[in-house]
């Protein structure tokens, strides 16, 4: 946060702002000192902040012409689809938006987990992010069963159906979801309130994940704690503005080339039949983003345990902060954490692909190993890795790496002057 | 830097306002949609006109249909009533409209159902004038050919666009 005391230069602005500090925050805002060696990886969070603008606002758009009613709603879509002034293009901002948000929001996670991000002081900006992550896929569920088709339909059965896991109530909470004895009319309804609800929550939430943020300012790709404002600073605007822009538009062309060029190839053509109580289609698989979490589920071959286990998946994330006992941040000083990262983002890339598969023969195993690997690299590696790994040293500033002549700060070990960081506390 | 150079747009000041331009347009293209998708849609344009059966409608007496969601007067008129209609004079009309402008065939008052002055459907054969139509929010009179005579109405009634597809079919719209 800038130390200065920030004064409006109009009479009416220091009156305006002496009873609604506005033009403080806009200023905080402005000239927020933000580490120097911020790179791509770091425009995320703008990226994700126009995903939810977007969400919100065709969203709203299209609840103006959908119909949430078991009889009507699927004739509703494709009278979006056909009828209503561009409601093929809202529609289609809106279901591959999703498919955006949750690309971005898992590179954004696995940015933090790279340069450790989620560490002191910044748990609590962490546990936002994953009560965001949370809610983001509670409402892409709540979505996907708007449209009223087989892939919602049989999705909300079976999402719901995971409640019924839980001994001696589960019943009684899965007619209470449904409001009946089966995913009806009334679960489609309430399902609609929720899902325009929840967004809201979420816009929340990053207000408060940004707020926290702004306390112990950005982490940095190598992981120090800098002063602020210094010369390891840059403030906010122009540069980062111009640099999360710049990134934005490179986003949105990818995003543009599936809402116009392949629209449909992120959802489920089964989607596209109406929603029919009698028939559960041959394969059923959820949206590209739930499938590790899906494949998790699938592996454990009990009821209970197998919902456990999912949710578990989500709660070790939680709780990774106390997990994860290295001092040092940033994985660019920790060799051997940067290749069980690695190890980590190719076993969630391998339960995404099981989720996506059948669960039978290899495809079970592999899932198997897969979620065992999961929970290992999290409840064992990570706690005991915090202890025995040699960290290398660790630079005192941004600049000094630079200026020391050694561009490479993973090569600034090799002066004498450099102090680990474990020795600062 | 000199005077001369100072006013001279640079290269950097080019770029900018290119970029700003651009993104103006960017901006406006995404937004177009979300504006546009209030209008009208192809269901509802769909239904942009209708078709009447008038041979019923005997003369003196007036139908209501609903040509795009809104009443329409279809009104058969007696030959007294279109008399009385055509010898008014233009002078006394708070909207001076001659009926002849306003019936393409003089028994047929085809008119919007709608008072000009805020919105309400007006009642058929009251008012001050006979044959007229009277509205009851606010009081405004209209004549046999749908003209605004006293009230706070400040035109006639609408004339839709119809044509006569045959003898007994009017197409509105």
């Amino acid at each position: 946060m800038s130390s200065h005391e920030y004064t409006p230069s109009s009479k009416f602005g220091k009156w305006f702002n002496d009873r609604l500090p506005l033009l403080t925050l806009a200023n905080h805002l402005t000239d927020y000192p933000t580490p120097k060696n911020l790179n791509y990886w770091w425009t995320f969070g703008g990226i994700l902040t126009f995903c939810l603008i977007t969400q919100i606002i065709t969203g709203l758009v299209l609840a103006m012409h959908y119909i949430a009613h078991a009889d009507l709603a699927f004739g509703s879509v494709e009278h979006i689809m056909r009828d209503v002034n561009y409601g093929w293009l809202i529609r289609y901002v809106h279901a591959n938006g999703a498919s955006m948000f949750f690309l971005a929001v898992y590179i954004h996670i696995f940015r933090a987990l790279y340069y450790g991000s989620y560490k002191s002081p910044r748990e609590i900006i962490w546990i936002i992010g994953m009560l965001i992550y949370f809610l983001m896929m509670a409402t892409a569920f709540l979505g996907y069963v708007l449209p009223w088709g087989q892939m919602s339909f049989w999705g909300a059965t079976v999402i719901t159906n995971l409640f019924s896991a839980i001994p001696l109530v589960g019943e009684s909470i899965t007619h209470w979801l449904w409001g009946g004895y089966s995913v009806d009319n009334p679960t489609l309804t309430r399902f609609f309130s929720l899902h325009y609800l929840f967004p809201f929550l979420i816009l929340g939430l990053v207000i408060l994940h940004i707020w926290a943020l702004h306390v112990p300012g950005n982490n940095n790709p190598i992981g120090i704690d800098i002063k602020k404002p210094s010369n390891d600073t840059v403030p906010f605007h122009p540069y980062i503005v111009i640099k999360d822009i710049f990134a934005l538009l490179i986003f949105l062309i990818i995003f543009a080339f599936f809402v116009f060029f392949s629209p449909n190839i992120l959802g489920h053509s089964d989607n596209y039949i109406e929603a029919n109580p009698l028939v559960t289609p041959a394969h059923i698989v959820p949206e590209w983003y739930l499938l590790p979490f899906y494949a998790i589920l699938r592996s454990i071959p009990d009821k209970l345990l197998g919902v456990i286990a999912m949710f578990a998946a989500i709660f070790v994330l939680v709780i990774l902060p106390w997990l994860d006992t290295s001092k040092v941040r940033s994985a660019l000083f920790r060799p051997i954490y940067k290749q069980f990262y690695w190890f980590l983002v190719a076993d969630v890339l391998i339960l995404g692909y099981m989720g996506a598969m059948p669960a039978e023969g290899v495809y079970l195993l592999i899932a198997r190993v897969a979620t065992a690997y999961y929970f290992i690299h999290f409840l064992v590696i990570l706690p005991i890795l915090g202890r025995k790994e040699r960290t290398l040293n660790v630079p005192l500033s941004i600049t000094e790496p630079v200026l020391g002549g050694m561009p490479n700060p993973s090569m600034a070990k090799a002066k004498g002057d450099k102090v680990k960081i474990n020795s600062l506390g | 830097m000199s005077d001369s150079e100072k006013k001279k747009p640079n290269r950097r000041d080019f770029i900018l306002t290119a970029t700003t331009a651009a993104g103006a347009v960017g901006v406006g293209a995404a937004v177009w949609p979300l504006i546009d998708q209030m209008n009208p849609d192809a269901s509802v344009k769909a239904l942009a006109s209708t078709e009447v059966d008038i041979s019923s409608v005997q003369p003196g007496q007036s139908i209501t249909v609903l040509w795009r969601g809104k009443p329409v007067f279809i009104k058969h008129r007696t030959p007294e009533e279109i008399e009385e209609a055509r010898k008014v004079d233009l002078k006394e009309l708070k909207h001076p409209e001659k009926d002849e402008d306003r019936a393409k065939k003089p028994e047929w008052l085809v008119t919007l159902g709608i008072c000009t002055h805020l919105g309400c459907v007006p009642l058929t054969n009251k008012g001050d004038y006979e044959g007229g139509w009277f509205c009851p929010c606010h009081g405004s009179h209209y004549d046999t050919s749908g003209r605004i005579r006293s009230g706070p109405a400040p035109t006639n009634l609408e004339i839709p666009e119809y044509t006569f597809v045959d003898i007994n079919t009017i197409k509105i719209g």
